[in-house]
């Protein structure tokens, strides 16, 4: 057993150190770090510029451009990159749409899609969660019906995460309502968010932002070549994506980088005189959460080491980094808030007039984080995955 | 970076969880807490033919040269089987002082013997003022001729009745609470002028207050520099610390696994009570408290022995903070689900409760350690 680095693993980080240093725009940086919203040009400049370097999706195979890091170097270029605030790549396609199709897709799918997903020339997002079906997926409604060399779907989507900027959704349709296992009649479809019939409309959140939509389609023709995996074994795909999808949201690097944020902050803020970071009810609470971070970095850690000798993909342990990161991040958001006090009150940035911005974002920021514990997977979800798959019950 | 355990590792790990499946039942363990010492000296006898009395120190001692990570997998597999033997008080405390402290004679005197299982050991360093404060020694050495004189108490000694030798913190100079003046003495537990009382402790180990009454002691019996002794009795604590972690967690994975049993297999309305959503998420919760605890752990043990003092500080108290959490957490639990079974001296759970009870607080609670550890943060920076 040996917890640090190698020398050569050392190396690495200092390589991506220095290049983050070098390339990450100071405009992005400073958006990042002061929790502003991120246009789409935002997001998209980022992606090409690691897209250029090479470096934009790193778990890929070596042959569509894949880094053919290790898993530990994997990590270390996750944790750089949130330690130095560059903006979070947007998953749906790299790491959800992508994986999707390297494992299930056909050549002809790979070959149209990754290529171009690699490059940032498409947006993707995601078609999951209905108004009805929530926590509970497998209830979805929205339906695809086969018609000669295309399907017809017609329904609604909702919490579509940037829907508003997407060129392409995956998405969970009903093909055959008749089968008595609801989750049998589920396929996993790719539909051009330009074809006739899709409407997307914002949801607002409580922060005041745009994040996440209401997509309605009606009678959307989508070719049928666009069938990922064979039809009604949508869920399969689903299943496999999700272990993918909670091994993003651990987030630690950020979760450090904001943790000596709110350290400065409750040095420069004072009560009675002194520091705020002097005051032992307020400490306390920030070196326990420091402390569960200290831990999850470990936790996660083991993980990987288990995945890299294992050879199996993430399994439910995964839930467990979904869990206590997103409670870190929102105990990082609270205490933030906590720490600015009374000047932690401005609903939009741009209320706050005068004083300083990053105050004003603290408030909307701990109501906007308040959704992490919610999505991908609600961590009661995560509870219920982790007490039937690891626990037996 | 890899968590991988050498093959040694793994074959020390299973031989000694193998030796504790077959001798160390839950029925065999209540013999011994129940014997007039309170531990085996048939026990002991088989950990140092297993080579476990010897684990991390030199091979000129007759040991292994192992790490904390070694200890740290005997400590993991004793906690799981609530092992009352005074191992940590020896192996984790009074002999690592003797190695990091003491003179070659020392060393030669007492190592090979305490390697062997013929000489034990104990730390009588905390005082009822101190709480967990190391600095805090009231305890006097004054000189007398070529030796020391030794006047103090020393309460809650850890294993004092199975030791021939406690290993007495006093002071050779300065005030309560100096850094510096604080001295080790070795004395015989039987000279004249200590009174040993002994007492069970919650956790069927057993615990002495120590009086020292005009003790005279001879120059040799001091253990490394005179007033100089406060570094290494941290350092020491730090390394008890991370080991007491590693038994912990094993305590804890036996909490969890026999919850999850009993969740199974206790059937109530017609059900096993684990098909209860609100049982099976706090179940849930311990497990992340075991991984969070055992992540802690495996990083305090590999700091243990090679980290600098401001590093190791740092770590060991954040480490002691989620365990000392950690085994409040789980322990409440498993009882609480165990039900009325669960309060039972009759169940191993109850047991483990206990342990995991004093563990929380052995070496400083989750409070202490939350001082220390911002006390290291303004330090560093």
């Amino acid at each position: 057993m040996d917890l640090n680095y190698s020398t050569e693993e050392l190396a690495f980080r200092d390589d991506v150190r220095s290049w983050l240093r070098g390339n990450l725009p100071a405009d992005l940086k400073q958006k990042v770090e002061s929790y502003q919203e991120l246009s789409k040009e935002d997001l998209l400049g980022w992606h090409r510029i690691l897209a250029k370097k090479g470096w934009v999706a790193p778990d890929w195979p070596v042959e569509w451009g894949g880094t053919g890091w290790s898993v530990t170097e994997r990590y270390i270029f996750e944790e750089e990159c949130g330690y130095a605030a560059t903006p979070s790549l947007v998953a749906f396609g790299l790491r959800m749409c992508a994986p999707v199709l390297l494992r299930f897709g056909t050549e002809a799918q790979k070959k149209r899609f990754l290529p171009r997903i690699y490059n940032g020339e498409d947006f993707w997002c995601q078609g999951y969660s209905e108004p009805g079906s929530g926590s509970d997926l497998a209830s979805l409604k929205t339906k695809a019906v086969r018609q000669g060399d295309h399907y017809v779907v017609t329904g609604q989507k909702i919490w579509t995460t940037l829907a508003h900027h997407a060129d392409w959704i995956f998405c969970l349709v009903r093909t055959d309502p008749t089968q008595a296992k609801r989750q049998d009649g589920i396929s996993f479809l790719l539909i051009d968010m330009k074809t006739p019939g899709i409407t997307v409309r914002p949801i607002i959140l409580m922060d005041g932002g745009h994040e996440t939509n209401e997509v309605f389609f009606d009678d959307v023709k989508v070719p049928a070549e666009n069938l990922v995996h064979e039809e009604g074994r949508g869920w399969t795909v689903a299943k496999y994506l999700l272990g993918y999808e909670r091994m993003g949201t651990g987030r630690i690097g950020a979760s450090k980088r904001e943790l000596a944020r709110l350290k400065e902050l409750a040095a420069h803020h004072t009560k009675n005189g002194h520091p705020l970071i002097e005051d032992a009810r307020f400490r306390d609470r920030l070196t326990r959460v420091e402390v569960e971070l200290m831990a999850l970095e470990i936790t996660n850690l083991r993980f990987l080491d288990q995945m890299r000798r294992s050879g199996k993909p993430p399994g439910a342990d995964v839930s467990m980094l979904k869990i206590k990161g997103t409670e870190i991040q929102q105990a990082i958001t609270e205490l933030m808030m906590q720490a600015a006090g009374p000047l932690a009150q401005a609903y939009r940035p741009v209320d706050a007039m005068d004083f300083d911005h990053f105050t004003a974002r603290l408030a909307p920021r701990y109501c906007n984080m308040r959704k992490a514990t919610i999505y991908a997977g609600s961590n009661e979800i995560q509870r219920n995955i982790i007490a039937k798959a690891t626990l037996g019950l | 970076m890899n968590f991988e355990l050498s093959d040694e590792q793994q074959l020390l790990g299973d031989s000694l969880r193998k030796y504790l499946a077959n001798d160390y039942s839950f029925d065999a363990r209540a013999k011994i807490v129940a014997s007039p010492t309170g531990w085996s000296e048939k026990v002991w006898a088989s950990f140092a033919e297993m080579g476990l009395l010897g684990l991390p120190f030199a091979e000129e001692h007759g040991g292994f040269g192992g790490t904390a990570v070694d200890v740290m997998l005997v400590m993991e597999a004793l906690g799981e089987s609530l092992v009352v033997e005074p191992y940590l008080a020896n192996v984790g405390i009074a002999g690592r002082l003797v190695d990091r402290a003491g003179s070659d004679a020392q060393q030669k005197q007492i190592l090979p013997a305490l390697v062997q299982g013929q000489k034990r050991l104990a730390l009588a360093h905390t005082e009822a003022a101190a709480r967990y404060e190391l600095r805090h020694v009231g305890a006097r050495a004054r000189r007398a001729g070529d030796g020391w004189v030794l006047e103090g108490e020393k309460r809650a000694v850890l294993q004092a009745g199975a030791a021939e030798t406690l290993i007495v913190s006093a002071r050779t100079s300065g005030s309560d609470t100096d850094p510096s003046g604080i001295s080790l003495f070795l004395v015989d537990r039987v000279a004249r002028g200590v009174t040993v009382k002994e007492y069970r402790t919650i956790d069927e180990l057993r615990a002495a207050d120590v009086w020292l009454s005009d003790v005279a002691v001879g120059r040799d019996a001091l253990l490394g520099g005179e007033g100089q002794a406060l570094p290494v009795i941290e350092e020491i604590a730090d390394y008890a610390t991370a080991l007491l972690c590693a038994e912990a967690v094993g305590a804890i994975r036996y909490a969890n696994d026999t919850t999850l049993e009993y969740l199974k297999t206790r059937r109530q309305f017609g059900v096993p009570i684990g098909s209860f959503q609100a049982l099976q998420h706090r179940m849930v919760e311990m497990v992340i408290s075991y991984e969070q605890a055992r992540s802690m752990a495996c990083l305090a043990c590999v700091k243990a022995d090679t980290a600098g003092p401001a590093e190791r500080q740092r770590v060991i108290s954040a480490a002691k903070i989620k365990v000392a959490d950690a085994c409040r957490h789980v322990s409440q639990e498993a009882v609480q689900m165990h039900g009325g079974m669960g309060m039972t001296d009759e169940l191993k759970v109850s047991h483990t409760f206990r342990r995991l009870t004093m563990i929380g607080q052995t070496f400083g609670d989750a409070e202490h350690h939350l001082e220390r550890f911002a006390a290291c943060e303004a330090a560093g920076g």
